[in-house]
Order: C-alpha cells, then structure tokens, then sequence
C-alpha cells in the first residue's frame, strides 16, 4: 500500500492527498484542544472555583466549546481526511474539484473557530450541539453543499461499476447531516446585522425537532459514517474481506430508516405526546439490530486474524472501538425502555452512555484509521510503536474509569431522586444528591486526563512521524538526484 | 409482471443511491414532527399562559447566553416525587411560546420548570452571585458579572419584532393589541405592545426592583423577573387532577 505513492508516475496527480493529510492533521489538533476543554469542563464540576467567576471560562458557555470542537472538530475533521482518502481510493479517482474541496477545509475549521469565539462571549441558540448562531449555520450549509458536491463528484468519476460499501454510510451521513442541520437551525434573526435569532418554532414542536436532530447527530454524524470508516480501514489493516456483503446492504438500509425515528426517546415523560415518544422508543429497540449488524460485520472481518492482537496496536483499537460499539448500542436501547428512562434521564447515566460511544467507539475508530492512513499518506512509517502501545492503554483506561464514574453517580442520583421516608415524603433535598456526586466528578475527570494524555501522545508521535517521512523523501530525492 | 429488483443497480448509480437514501431518511421525521404542527391536542388548551414581558424575555435570553440549560432541565415530569420537589408536571402549553424550548436534557441543578415564587429575589441574586454562600454543596459557577452588567435594552424592539414574526403574538398595530386585550387582558396585552416595550420594560424593573439595586437596571433584574415567572402562569387550583390526562 505505502507504495503507491513513489511508483511511477507523478503521484499527485493520481490523487488529492493534500488535503486528506491536512483535515488529518487538524483532527489530531481539536482532538486535543475538545478533550483539554472538556476535561476542564468536568473539573469545574469537582472543583467549582475553576470557573474562575469570569463569563468565559464558566460551564454553560464552554461546555458547547467542548462539544463543538470534539464533534465537529475532531470528528468532522477526522472523517473530511477519511471519507476523501476512502472515496478516492475506492474509486481509483482524483477528488473533485481541488478547490471547492479546499474550501471545505478553510470553510470547516472556520466554522469550528467561530463557534468557539461566539460561545465564549455568549453567542447562542441555545440548542444542544447546534449552538451556533445563524450566520455560522449559513456557513455550514455552504460548506456541506460542497462536501456533498465533491463526494459525489468523485464517486461519478470512479473507474469500476460499483461504489464501495465504506461510501454509501459517508453518502448517507452527508444527505442526513444536510438535511438536519437545515431544518434544526431554521430562526428568525434580529436584525441582518445581529448574531442573535429566535428559533421558527416553539415548545414542544421544537423539542422534538431539536431532538430529531440531536439523536441523528448521534446516528449519522457519530455513527453512520465512522462505519464508513470502518468499513474501508477495519478489512484494509487486517488485509482480509468484509465478513458479509450481504448484512452490509441490509443493515446499511435499516440504520438509514430506522435511526431517524429515535429522537423522541430524549423527550419521554415529557410533554411531548405519548404516541410521539412511544413510536421513538419502538424504533430504538428495532435500531438494536441494524446497529449489532454493523459490529457484527466488522468484529468476525477481523476474525482469523486475532493473532494480529497481541503485536498490534491498531487492531487493538479498532477491535475495542467495535466492542465500544456494541456496549453502546446495547445501552441505548435499554435507556430507551420508558421505565428505564423514568430512572436515567436528567442524570450522569445519559452523560456516560453518550462518552462510551463517543470516547470508546467514534474515537477508538479515528485513532486506529489515523494509525493506519497517515503514515501512509507521509510514505513512512509510525515514528514509534511503544507510544501507539502507551496512547491504547490511557485511553482504555480512561474510558473506562469515565464510564464506571457516571454510572455510578447517574444510577445513585436517579435512586436518591426519588426515594421516600417512612412518612412518605421526599428523603433526600436535591443538595444531598449534588454532594454524593464529588468523588464521581473527580474520577470522570482523572478518566478524562488519561483519555487527553494518550491523544496528546498521538498527536507528539504522528508530528514525529510527519518530520520523519519528510526527511525520508527528501533523502530519496536527493538520492535520485545523485544517481542522475 | 416479473420485476426482479438487484441491489446492484443502487451500488452501480450514485444517483439512485442518493435518491433512495433521502427516501429513507426522510420518513421517520415526516411521520413524528409533522403531525405535532396539525394535531390540536398536542398543546393543551389552558387559561394563564402568555408571552413573556420584554424584561422576561430579556431574562430569558440572558438564561440562553450563560447556558443554564446545559445544567437545569425546564420540565417536570408527571411522577410522585418529581410533584413533590418541584409541583404540578410541566404542560406543553406552559412552552408554547418558547423560542427556543429550554427543557434541557440534564439536572446537575434541580428543575426550573416551577421554580417562580418559591424563593425571594433577594435569594436569587445572592446565589446567583455566590451559589456556594446560600447551598454549600453546590458546584453552580459564580455569576457575579450579572449584576455589574447594564441591561443592553437598545434592541428590545427587534427581538420582540423576530418573535413575533415566528408566532408569538407580540403586538404593533392596534387591531393586533385589541385582539391581545381579548385574549389575555388588558393588563397583559399593554406588556405585550412592541411599541412601548421599552417603557415597559423600564418600568417593570424599577418597580419590581429585583436586583435591590435602584441605580439601574442590570441583567440581574431581568434575570431574576425571568426565573420568577416560570411555572407561575397557570393556577392548578382551577383545574381537576386528571385534567390533562387525556391530551397526553
């Protein structure tokens, strides 16, 4: 694989690597800077004073500068680099057209600084994960159009008849994000020269439209098409075909349908109707299947080639990143359950769930894919194993200690919530339930440190392994120049 | 006929890949958010529930800017203790005027649904400049800067003039504020005119007075008018237990 860049013919101009290698890159950047937020973020719930009484570090502006910066960041930068590099190798095809795809990636990383900066001093919709205010959502739009414009682009110059199955999950993730962003983000602003707007609609109509897109963020964006990912890397790093073609076709059309369903489970017990958040909680449970479908596919892929385990590192990623992958998808629908939700909603509990697959499956997969492609993408080889080895550990470890935490804390908030005394009255002030949580606070938090610790100790070795292939190439030029 | 349908054809066009794909994906939001917009019943029809008074709204904005929904929930659910600790389950008319919703997915801090009256304004701008001197345990941040901040009250107009374009009745012309004095009052609907917003708001906060600081008129003032009206504007004491029960 790695030699395909120095054979023959002018390598770049077979392939738009540039700018794979610089979403790549900037990837391994918000992942640092998303995680360092949200790990002070989850020290100012220990520790208070670390808000510092100033507006701009305080947890209601900054969490959104977690999320926004690890999801779009991140993610959306870790699947712009994989979904390009997947689709134009899949399709033997050159991206389409070089500069619309540059400015997916100036347009992207503005998007992510401008949503940083617009939080902190207070600009909001106030809308889970799709804070930004309308100027930022038009930019969005713009870029997405684009990205979906280049994609398809590129499929239709594909030099076989059929489009590989890692492309039709990056297809449905781009068609769904475009069509929730568009509706999720429909507001009056209040003037042409003002961030401020107020959403279109209100109440519950507007909750269950915030939470359609809310879950689908959860479906397509984090889900969706990190599968494309692991559909490309997962068979092309243990260099064996996909398990079954066949259940990737039927859970492919399953998840499409049957995700955009589930939103309402985020609103049980609410106001919002029963029949609404009953039909929600049905599907999810369906979602069960399709989701499994997708580990199992990927998790017996990698079947015959377990020995790989115990000298790779990277397998090991992507193998704990399926594992990740179905604990979730097993959690999920169980808080979906009404009676279940009755006790999880509100607390910890949800905040674990959606970090066992963030942290344990959408990261576990981007780092294992980056460990695979970026080397590559540099003609060398890692800089060093031992700290793939190292980065693996902290954040198995610090996943883990994150999850136990909020269950924990989640499940005893839940309990205390609403437990009785002899007499029938409440047992606990909601204070007493605050004061439980500290020490669960605090793990979450050293969870996370260690989870910050291994992608800061990627991103030193892949800047290592930048520099290294750099100068590699630059000796084989020079080589071949003497010999000339 | 025999039409023998192959997969094959979807993964050898991209186009009819698309096509089938936004098919797919437009179903579910089709089937459960367009009916909500047509089904009468989902929001209840109650008596007492009205926009906010500019000085709310701004509370409320303010509420949206420091992000307390990413640690308070606005909604009671219908459950022994959540009616003990917070009161009667949140209705969906008592949002239907907010643009945003902010029933909030997570309580590190209790429910605000029906927070309005339980506790003095004096409480409020204490805790909410110093949360740890009024409940010890608490991990709320300080928000000190609420109550050195002036209320910026120069574009009351224009938010007042967006909300209404998207639905709330806020009135501008005089068949709009008749038809508000027939809905909910007189009293009500002069709070509800875009043209005197800006004296009303004025006024509301040099009467209410909720920051007990009479030089001017902070954020704290509307924030504090913001949290003092949430769940107060229906009276359960009109209506029967199961009332509700049959529009859920």
């Amino acid at each position: 694989m790695a030699t395909d860049t120095h054979s023959g013919a002018e390598p770049a101009e077979q392939y738009n690597f540039d700018i794979v290698k610089k979403f790549a890159v900037m990837s391994l950047v918000w992942a640092v800077v998303g995680m360092s937020v949200g790990v002070w973020i989850a020290s100012e719930l220990a520790w208070p004073f670390l808000n510092f009484d100033s507006p701009y570090f305080s947890f209601g502006r900054f969490r959104p500068v977690h999320t926004s910066a690890v999801i779009f960041g991140f993610g959306g930068s870790a699947l712009f680099a994989t979904s390009y590099y997947v689709v134009q190798r899949t399709c033997q095809a050159r991206l389409f057209p070089d500069g619309l795809a540059s400015f997916t990636f100036w347009g992207w990383q503005t998007v992510i600084v401008l949503a940083a900066v617009s939080y902190v001093l207070g600009y909001t919709q106030a809308r889970e994960y799709a804070e930004m205010e309308w100027p930022i959502d038009i930019l969005i739009e713009a870029v997405w159009v684009s990205y979906l414009i280049v994609f398809v682009g590129t499929i239709m110059r594909r030099k076989q008849p059929h489009i590989y199955v890692a492309n039709w999950f990056y297809l449905g993730f781009i068609l769904a994000t475009a069509l929730l962003h568009t509706f999720n983000n429909l507001a009056m602003p209040i003037d042409l020269f003002s961030m401020k707007s107020y959403s279109l609609f209100a109440g519950t109509q507007d909750a269950m439209t915030q939470w359609w897109y809310g879950h689908n963020a959860v479906g397509f964006f984090l889900t969706a098409a990190f599968l494309g990912m692991m559909y490309y890397f997962v068979p092309k790093h243990a260099g064996r075909p996909i398990y079954s073609y066949r259940l990737s076709i039927v859970h492919f059309w399953a998840l499409c349908f049957m995700y955009m369903w589930v939103g309402g489970h985020h609103l049980h017990w609410t106001a919002l109707p029963d029949w609404t958040s009953s039909l929600a909680a049905a599907f999810s449970i369906l979602l069960l299947m399709p989701s499994w479908g997708g580990m199992i596919n990927g998790i017996m892929t990698l079947s015959g080639a377990w020995d790989k385990l115990r000298t790779d590192p990277i397998m090991r990623f992507m193998i704990v990143a399926l594992s990740f992958y179905g604990m979730s998808t097993f959690e999920g629908p169980m808080m979906s359950l009404k009676e279940v939700n009755a006790l999880s909603h509100y607390t910890d509990w949800t905040v674990g769930h959606v970090h066992s697959g963030a942290l344990g499956w959408v990261a576990m997969i981007s780092f294992g894919s980056l460990y695979h492609m970026m080397p590559r993408l540099w003609n060398t080889r890692m800089w060093s194993q031992r700290l793939i080895e190292w980065h693996f550990w902290l954040a198995t470890i610090g996943i883990v200690l994150y999850i136990v935490a909020m269950w924990i804390s989640g499940i005893t908030q839940g309990l205390m919530w609403r437990s009785f005394d002899e007499f029938g009255n409440l047992q606990y002030s909601f204070a007493e339930s605050v004061a439980k949580m500290m020490p669960f606070y605090a793990m979450r938090a050293i969870g996370g440190m260690f989870f910050l610790t291994g992608a800061a100790l990627m991103a030193w070795n892949m800047f290592m392994t930048i520099r290294q292939g750099q100068r590699e190439n630059a000796a084989a030029v020079a080589g071949k120049l003497a010999h000339a | 006929m025999n039409f023998n349908f192959k997969h094959e054809w979807v993964e050898t066009n991209v186009g009819l890949m698309a096509v089938l794909t936004m098919l797919a994906i437009s179903v579910g939001g089709l089937v459960e958010i367009a009916p909500l917009f047509l089904i009468d019943k989902t929001v209840e029809k109650v008596e007492g529930v009205r926009p906010y008074t500019p000085l709310e709204q701004r509370g409320r904005d303010i509420y949206m800017r420091e992000g307390c929904y990413t640690c308070h929930s606005q909604m009671v659910r219908p459950f022994r203790d959540e009616m003990l600790r917070y009161g009667h389950y949140s209705l969906a008319a008592e949002s239907q005027y907010d643009h945003p919703f902010q029933w909030g997915s997570k309580r590190t801090g209790p429910d605000l649904a029906r927070v309005g009256g339980k506790y003095s304004n004096e409480w409020h701008v204490q805790h909410l400049v110093a949360p740890r001197s009024m409940v010890e345990v608490s991990v709320m941040p300080n928000y000190p800067w609420l109550l050195s901040a002036k209320l910026d009250i120069s574009d009351i107009e224009l938010r007042l003039k967006a909300l209404r374009k998207v639905g709330v009745p806020y009135s501008l012309s005089q068949a709009e504020y008749d038809a508000n004095v027939a809905t909910f009052g007189e009293t009500v609907a002069r709070q509800l005119h875009i043209p005197d917003s800006r004296k009303n708001l004025v006024e509301q906060a040099n009467f209410g007075n909720y920051d007990g600081d009479r030089s001017g008129i902070s954020e704290m003032d509307a924030l504090v008018a913001y949290l003092q009206v949430l769940g107060t504007m229906v009276d359960f004491s009109k209506y029967s237990d199961d009332a509700f029960v049959a529009d859920r």
